[in-house]
């Protein structure tokens, strides 16, 4: 049902023309109006290979819509082939064609013999948001793409974590989650940003194990590749963040992968010797400063707002006031997700509200006592809110306005060093 | 033009004006054909992704200070309001006010698409009222409500008592026009329907609307403005629902952009005899200063502007002629809305650039009053002709005319095209800024900015060395055209 969504942070599920866009050498062909790409891409960070405005766009117009755009939609796959140098076509549907009833499917299935493979996701945007969207190209690619093979190559581990774009860390993220896995003796495989793309899809089949970090986007599509190439997934919901998680994360992995407990612990401890090296060092910044105290509270979709909330009080020994989850999780994961907020160290509990009206999520902010001044790590819209407060702010998820990020990252242990940095960067601007 | 403000659905431009996406050729024979009522525009086979309108549309509306925008439809069409609250926070802080503009979705979903939701709108609507208490309020389509034929009219007329302020739908179904500009006649629109109130009886006033984007030369021109007595009103940004309403009292309308104020300059003129100033745009010296000739005129004060014409050239003009030295000769490709491109082309011919093509975004035919837009008619008047096509940011065909063509330079002015051009080695202006080539001190500055630009290439040259350009071989040896066919 329709809903007053006030403060939006997601767009709709042709959103998803980033998740391919991330793929290298694949180009989204839009069978929509004009502006949606514009509408839907980032002003920064994507002027790459390809760029929203050269996406193949149908650019349907109310002629299209009262007698089928299904020509347009056929000559613009059949000459993108020939304008644009791509390994992969993904042709994404916008609301008009889906509602119309244009057949998609058909049209992209006269590519079949076509030298570049061509794929069809729905990414009608009334028919979810752009985390769905996400879910419906991993979908096409294993469906339409992806063949069955009976080769494995053992140790080959298919990562699959943050939604490209949307998530301003992922490329980061996917490349520290790679190296950890591989320290395990382990072969990371993923298929997003520099130098993955199409060669790296090949692989997904012959791997031995499918890798989900994540609360809930990407569990059908691991289901899915199960079904399809009998890969066992290990679905691991929270995003590892500094020392306490990340050493559960590999421990996790090597025992899902039969990784050996010595080889296992001897990465760790590799790793948490460095990072208690820094933690102790800036342990007088942690506990002497007026600015932060102990409530928190993280405004995003719950994959980050369970890895923050898993960092923050069980690595630094803050205390979760609200969470709150606005990736309008779908019901059937609710449940599970609460719980995972009420696993923390010392037997405490986070509230985790499931909420997409940004008014509500701010009127619970102001209600909550944080015991002083709250730090909130958030999107854009809670910075005015936070200096109102005389709050600490961070804006760690979409919209992102205060922060440009390449390539860094909050994922393991390093990025749990990186999320502190910022977290502090902005605590020693201010003396109370 | 005969505007119906009882009515809040308007044409489009391709539909009011006879304007056009798809051209090849020459200014001349664009506007020969043009004025003799042969131009038929074309279409395309194949086409890159461009602008919606609502984006222009919407982010025009919402950039008044306390209004609330609800968009109804998917939450893909909403998603502006993410920009648009960053927007109107920033724009307000920069002039030490505050605003409370929200832009609220509906994220409709797909039993929406099958069953209505206007009964959800309708409680959207008085929700946003109760939550903020907007100054006025816009309820806008999407092309998804739009199809199932939502009718977001009666919703507004329905809710109108109850919510007591001006409240006006709009209709921003994105498929209607390939031309983003009829954004800003659809938010001019809406804004003389419901804001704007027939001028109060006695009221003299000194005041100039100036219709711009993003205020930059805010302060630089109600300083310019004193010397003529005159006191500019800036649109939309910032603008107050109090001030919207008496723009009627004004005596006159300009316009940084023809294509961003025509609709409501001519509609003021028409409706409240409000005249609107219908020169070539400010940019360059005789730009300016035709423009300013023009305002004295219309409002009584051109010893005042001569006085400061005067004064001004003396200032700047020995400075512009010293830069003009050392850039006389260079060529240059540009693409922007047809608002800038065709004036844009003025100041490079006055700077002594030599333009070899100007790609037009869109083309107006004629202006609402159905006169050939200004710009254009200079160029002819003063025999100045170049290759042009018009070409909705259709990127594939710009790399194609910068590859054939080499210039020293290309000027745009959509975000994402510079780029472009960039990694194809050519220096790229980003003439973003819609007072980047204002009067004689900014003319002089940006032709400065194109020295340095030109001066210095070496970021182009080492992103170019080193990017693989994603345009296959095939494309760059076709013809720019290949993909037109006949408009239909």
């Amino acid at each position: 049902m329709a809903k007053l969504l006030d403060k939006q942070r997601y767009k709709c599920a042709l959103g998803a023309m980033q998740t391919v866009q991330a793929i290298e050498r694949a180009l989204p062909v839009l069978h929509s109006g004009p502006g949606c790409a514009q509408k839907l891409s980032e002003s920064t960070g994507s002027s790459g290979y390809f760029s929203p405005n050269i996406f193949p766009c149908t650019s349907i117009n109310e002629k299209d819509v009262v007698f089928g755009g299904v020509k347009k939609l056929n000559s613009t796959i059949e000459n993108a082939l020939k304008v644009i140098d791509a390994d992969l076509y993904v042709v994404l549907t916008g609301c008009i064609p889906e509602i119309v009833g244009d057949d998609t499917q058909e049209v992209v299935s006269r590519f079949k013999d076509s030298e570049k493979p061509v794929i069809y996701a729905p990414t009608a945007g009334f028919k979810g948001n752009n985390y769905i969207g996400h879910e419906q190209v991993v979908d096409a690619i294993i469906d339409q793409y992806l063949e069955k093979t009976d080769e494995k190559e053992k140790g080959l581990v298919n990562i699959w974590a943050d939604v490209p774009y949307q998530d301003l860390f992922w490329l980061g993220n996917i490349r520290e989650l790679e190296k950890l896995v591989a320290e395990l003796g382990l072969t990371p495989n993923t298929i997003f940003g520099y130098k993955r793309g199409i060669e790296n899809i090949n692989k997904i089949p012959k791997a031995e194990y499918n890798l989900l970090i994540s609360p809930w986007v990407g569990l059908k599509n691991v289901k899915k590749l199960e079904r399809k190439f009998g890969t066992p997934y290990l679905h691991y919901k929270t995003l590892p963040i500094g020392a306490t998680e990340t050493s559960k994360f590999l421990r996790a992995v090597a025992e899902f992968t039969g990784v050996s407990k010595e080889k296992t612990e001897e990465v760790i401890k590799k790793h948490e010797d460095y990072y208690f090296y820094l933690i102790e060092r800036y342990a007088d910044l942690f506990l002497e400063n007026r600015v932060i105290n102990k409530q928190f509270s993280v405004v995003s979709d719950a994959h980050y707002a369970l890895g923050i909330t898993k960092f923050l009080a069980n690595d630094l020994g803050l205390v979760p006031a609200k969470q709150f989850i606005t990736d309008d999780t779908p019901q059937s994961y609710r449940e599970d997700i609460k719980k995972e907020f009420k696993e923390l160290n010392f037997g405490i509990e986070a509230e985790a509200v499931f909420e997409t009206d940004g008014y509500k999520i701010h009127s619970q902010i102001k209600e909550h006592d944080y015991h002083g001044y709250p730090l909130i790590l958030g999107g854009y819209y809670e910075k005015e809110l936070t200096e109102d407060l005389k709050g600490n702010f961070l804006n760690i998820s979409w919209p992102v306005q205060n922060k440009v990020v390449f390539d860094s990252y909050y994922a393991g242990y390093s990025g749990g060093i990186r999320l502190i940095e910022d977290i502090y960067t902005i605590a020693v601007q201010r003396f109370n | 033009m005969a505007i119906n403000l009882s009515n809040s659905n308007i044409a489009t431009r391709e539909n009011r004006i006879g304007s056009i996406t798809g051209y090849v050729g020459t200014l001349k024979d664009l506007a020969t054909q043009s004025s003799c009522g042969t131009l038929k525009g074309c279409s395309r086979c194949f086409s890159q992704s461009s602008t919606c309108l609502s984006s222009c549309g919407l982010s025009q509306l919402a950039a008044i200070r306390d209004v609330a925008v609800i968009h109804h439809g998917p939450a893909g069409c909403s998603v502006t309001g993410a920009s648009a609250y960053y927007m109107s926070k920033v724009m307000a802080k920069k002039r030490g006010v505050t605003s409370d503009t929200v832009y609220i979705g509906t994220d409709m979903n797909e039993n929406d698409t099958i069953f209505g939701s206007t009964e959800t709108l309708r409680k959207v609507i008085l929700e946003v009222n109760k939550r903020y208490s907007p100054k006025a309020i816009f309820v806008s389509s999407s092309c998804a409500t739009g199809i199932i034929g939502e009718d977001i009219d009666s919703i507004v007329e329905d809710v109108k008592e109850e919510v007591s302020v001006p409240i006006v739908a709009v209709h921003c179904e994105g498929f209607k026009s390939r031309i983003w500009a009829t954004g800003f006649d659809i938010a001019d629109h809406a804004v003389m329907q419901e804001i704007v109130q027939p001028p109060r009886e006695g009221v003299v006033s000194n005041k100039i609307n100036f219709k711009n984007f993003f205020e930059s030369a805010r302060p630089e021109i109600i300083e310019i403005f004193k010397n003529f007595d005159l006191e500019p009103v800036f649109l939309y940004c910032n603008s107050t629902v109090e001030e919207l309403s008496h723009i009627s009292e004004s005596l006159a309308t300009t316009c940084i952009c023809g294509t961003l104020g025509n609709y409501l300059g001519n509609a003021l003129e028409e409706k409240y005899g409000v005249p609107y100033i219908r020169s070539i745009n400010q940019c360059g010296i005789k730009g300016f200063e035709t423009w300013l000739r023009e305002i004295g005129k219309v409002t009584g004060r051109s010893e005042k502007v001569e006085a400061y014409i005067a004064s001004e050239r003396e200032k700047y003009l020995p400075q512009i002629e010293e830069v003009k030295k050392e850039l006389k000769g260079l060529t240059a490709v540009l693409g922007m809305g047809p608002g800038y491109t065709f004036e844009v082309s003025r100041v490079l011919d006055e700077l002594g650039i030599k333009v070899v093509w100007a790609l037009a975004w869109h083309y107006d035919k004629k202006y609402e009053n159905g006169d050939v837009p200004p710009s254009m008619k200079y160029l002819l008047d003063n025999d100045i002709n170049f290759e042009t096509s018009v070409s909705d940011q259709q990127n594939y065909e710009v790399m194609n005319i910068l590859n054939k063509y080499k210039p020293d330079m290309y000027l745009s002015r959509h975000p994402g095209s510079t780029v472009w051009a960039i990694k194809n080695g050519t220096p790229a202006i980003y003439v973003a800024d819609e007072y980047m080539i204002f009067g004689y001190k900014h003319t002089l500055e940006f032709a400065k900015s194109i020295l340095d630009a030109v001066k210095n290439r070496s970021f182009e040259e080492n992103l170019a060395r080193r990017s693989k350009l994603p345009y296959t071989d095939w494309w760059y040896k076709q013809n720019v055209d290949t993909f037109f066919e006949e408009a239909k």
